[in-house]
C-alpha cells in the first residue's frame, strides 16, 4: 500500500487512506502514498486533482482556514506521528516541514531578516549564530554570490527568480526534514526556472522534497518518484523514469503524453 | 488590405468616424464637469480659510497664546484652551489606539467567522455613523454620573476616545486586510504562531494604513464641540490643570486627569456667541491656531507613516 515499488528507499512520510474535505467538498479520496527520504517526489495531475491539497496536508496549512477536515493517517517518520491528528500541534509540524510557495512571497524586510526570521522564532538570537545560519542557507540556495554585499537591502529589490531562491533559503535556514514546493517556478521565466530546478536536484541530498508541478518535463528532470493524481485520487506512483516511459495505468499514460490535462 | 484569417476582411473596419468623435465629446464634457466641481469645492475652502485668516491673523500674538480668557476681548487668550486640547487629544489617542487596534486585530486575525462576528462588524460600522452628541449623552450618563469621573479631562478624553473608536477599528481592519494572505502563509509555514505573525508581520506592514486612519479620526476629534459641552466643558477657565509631573517619586501625577477642562472649539464657540465684534475676531484667531494644531498633529503622523512606508513595499 505505502510501499515504494522495488526500492530500498526509506520512508520520510506516508499517507494511509488520507481523505480531506473543504467543508462539504471532498478534495482527497483515500490517498495512500509513501514519500521516500532524501528523494524528490513530484506530484502531477490536471488542475483540481488534489495535488496541492495533498501537499498542504503535509505541513497542516489547511488548519489556517475554517471548515477543513482531515481523515485517515499521515505518518511522519522516523517517529511515526500521525501529523494530521488533532492532538498534534500544527506549529510543531511546521517547525519540521518547510514550504516554498507558487509565487515568491518574501517578507517586506531585508534579505537578511527574511532568512533569519524562521531561526529567530526558534529562539536563536545570538548574532554570530544567526549570521552563520543565514550565510549557510543563502549558499545552499545558490543566492549568496548574488547578494553577499547587500544582505541588508530590501528583499523586494531582488528579481523574481532571486526572490524565490530567497524563499528557499528562508525555509532551509530552519533545517527542515522535508521541504514542500508548490509549483515553485510557475511565476518564473525559463532561466530562473532552470536555476530553481538545479537547486531542487542539489537539495535532495540533504532533505526530502515533495514538489507539485504542472510541468511534466520539470517532474521528469528533478524527481526520483512521480505520483499522478486525478480527481482527488492517487492513480499511480512509481519511479519517475518508469512513470514517463512505461506507466502501468492508461490514465497516467494519457496524461504524461499530453492527451489531456 | 488582404487577409486570410477573416478578421480584417470587413471593408469598413471599426465604427464610423462620427461615433468616435461623439464619444470624445462626452469624454471632454465629463472632464470639464469634473474640473468645475473641483474648482467650486476648492473655491469654497479657500474663501473660508481666507476669511478666517483675514479676521484672525491680526489678533495672533504671544499674549493671545499665553493669556487666560477674560471679559476684555483684547486681554483674552487661549492658554487654557490650547493646553486643554493637547491634553484631551493625548487622552483620546491613549484610549482609542490600543482599544481600536486591539479590537481590529482580534476581529481580523482571531475571531471565528460566524454570525456573531458579522453582527459585531455591522454594528461597528453603524457606531461610526452615530451623531457625536449621542456619544456626549452616553458619556454624561456613564463617565460623569455612573463612574463619578466628574466633568474632567479624563471624561473628555474617554468620550472622544469612544467617539473615534469605531473609525479606528474600521481603518485598522482595512489596513490589516491589505496585507496579502501569502505573507501570512509564509510566516505560518515557518512555524510562526498567530501572535508571531501579528506582531512581526501583520501589524508592522499595515502600520501606514493604521496611521492614516488614526490621522482622520483624531482630526475629527480635535474639532468636536457638542459631546464635550454635554459632559460639562467649561468655557471660562482662568487656571491651568495640575502638572502631570512632580518633584518626588514616582514623578508623574494623575491629579490633572480630574481637573475641569476646556478645549479650543469650546472657547471659540463661547466667543462667537458673544455680542461684541472683538470676541468674534478672537474666535477667528483661535480657529487659525486650531487649524495649525490639526496640521501639526497630521504632520507628525505622516512623518511616522513615511518612515514605515519607506521600508515596506509590495
Amino acid at each position: 500500500m505505502t510501499a515504494i515499488a522495488d526500492t530500498q528507499d526509506a520512508l520520510k512520510a506516508a499517507a494511509k487512506d488520507l481523505s480531506f474535505y473543504y467543508g462539504p467538498v471532498q478534495a482527497l479520496k483515500s490517498v495512500s502514498l509513501g514519500l521516500a527520504e532524501r528523494r524528490a517526489t513530484a506530484l502531477i495531475g490536471p488542475s483540481g486533482c488534489g495535488k496541492t491539497t495533498f501537499l498542504r496536508c503535509l505541513n497542516r496549512m489547511h488548519d489556517l482556514y475554517p471548515g477543513n477536515r482531515y481523515e485517515g493517517q499521515l505518518l511522519l517518520y522516523p517517529d511515526q506521528i500521525n501529523l494530521i491528528s488533532p492532538e498534534v500541534d500544527p506549529i510543531a509540524i511546521r517547525m519540521r516541514v518547510g514550504m516554498v510557495f507558487q509565487k515568491p512571497n518574501p517578507f517586506p524586510k531585508s534579505i537578511y531578516e527574511n532568512v533569519a526570521y524562521g531561526v529567530r522564532i526558534r529562539g536563536i538570537s545570538q548574532r554570530q549564530e544567526l549570521d552563520r545560519i543565514v550565510e549557510h542557507a543563502l549558499r545552499d540556495a545558490a543566492l549568496w554570490p548574488d547578494i553577499k554585499d547587500r544582505l541588508h537591502s530590501p528583499a523586494f529589490n531582488l528579481s523574481g527568480g532571486q526572490q524565490q531562491r530567497l524563499c528557499i533559503a528562508r525555509a532551509l535556514a530552519t533545517g527542515p526534514e522535508m521541504l514542500l514546493f508548490d509549483e515553485p517556478t510557475s511565476a518564473l521565466d525559463p532561466t530562473a526556472t532552470a536555476r530553481i530546478e538545479e537547486l531542487v536536484t542539489a537539495l535532495k541530498e540533504k532533505v526530502t522534497i515533495v514538489i507539485v508541478t504542472h510541468n511534466m518535463q520539470q517532474a521528469a528532470r528533478v524527481s526520483d518518484y512521480t505520483a499522478f493524481m486525478y480527481e482527488g485520487r492517487l492513480i499511480e506512483h512509481d519511479r519517475t523514469a518508469k512513470m514517463f516511459t512505461n506507466p502501468s495505468n492508461s490514465l497516467t499514460e494519457d496524461y504524461v503524453t499530453g492527451r489531456f490535462g | 488590405m488582404s487577409s486570410e484569417n477573416g478578421i480584417a476582411k470587413s471593408t469598413n473596419p471599426g465604427p464610423p468616424r462620427g461615433v468616435i468623435a461623439h464619444h470624445k465629446r462626452a469624454d471632454r464634457l465629463f472632464a470639464l464637469l469634473g474640473l468645475l466641481a473641483m474648482t467650486l469645492a476648492l473655491a469654497v475652502l479657500v474663501t473660508l480659510l481666507g476669511q478666517l485668516a483675514l479676521d484672525g491673523v491680526g489678533r495672533l500674538s504671544w499674549q493671545f497664546l499665553s493669556s487666560y480668557p477674560s471679559r476684555f476681548p483684547d486681554q483674552a487668550g487661549i492658554l487654557s484652551a490650547w493646553i486643554g486640547t493637547v491634553l484631551v487629544m493625548f487622552l483620546t489617542a491613549l484610549t482609542a489606539v490600543p482599544l481600536g487596534v486591539g479590537a481590529a486585530i482580534y476581529l481580523e486575525e482571531y475571531a471565528p467567522r460566524n454570525w456573531m462576528t458579522d453582527l459585531i462588524e455591522i454594528n461597528i460600522a453603524n457606531l461610526a455613523g452615530v451623531p457625536s452628541i449621542v456619544y456626549g449623552l452616553m458619556a454624561l450618563g456613564l463617565f460623569v454620573y455612573a463612574f463619578h469621573l466628574g466633568q474632567s479631562f479624563l471624561t473628555a478624553g474617554l468620550t472622544l476616545g469612544m467617539l473615534i473608536l469605531p473609525m479606528v477599528i474600521i481603518a485598522t481592519r482595512e489596513a490589516i486586510r491589505a496585507v496579502p494572505p501569502q505573507i501570512r502563509e509564509a510566516a505560518y509555514a515557518l512555524g510562526a504562531t498567530k501572535w508571531h505573525t501579528v506582531k512581526d508581520h501583520v501589524v508592522p506592514y499595515s502600520l501606514g494604513g493604521i496611521l492614516t486612519g488614526l490621522i482622520l479620526a483624531l482630526s475629527r476629534a480635535i474639532g468636536e464641540t457638542a459631546p464635550l459641552l454635554t459632559v460639562g466643558a467649561l468655557s471660562f477657565i482662568a487656571f491651568l490643570p495640575h502638572t502631570p509631573w512632580k518633584s518626588e517619586a514616582p514623578f508623574v501625577s494623575a491629579d490633572w486627569l480630574f481637573d475641569p477642562f476646556t478645549v479650543m472649539p469650546i472657547q471659540m464657540f463661547n466667543w462667537v456667541s458673544r455680542p461684541q465684534e472683538d470676541f468674534h475676531i478672537n474666535a477667528a484667531a483661535a480657529g487659525l491656531i486650531l487649524l495649525v494644531m490639526t496640521l501639526a498633529m497630521n504632520a507628525v503622523a505622516i512623518a511616522i507613516r513615511a518612515r514605515f512606508r519607506k521600508r515596506i513595499q509590495w
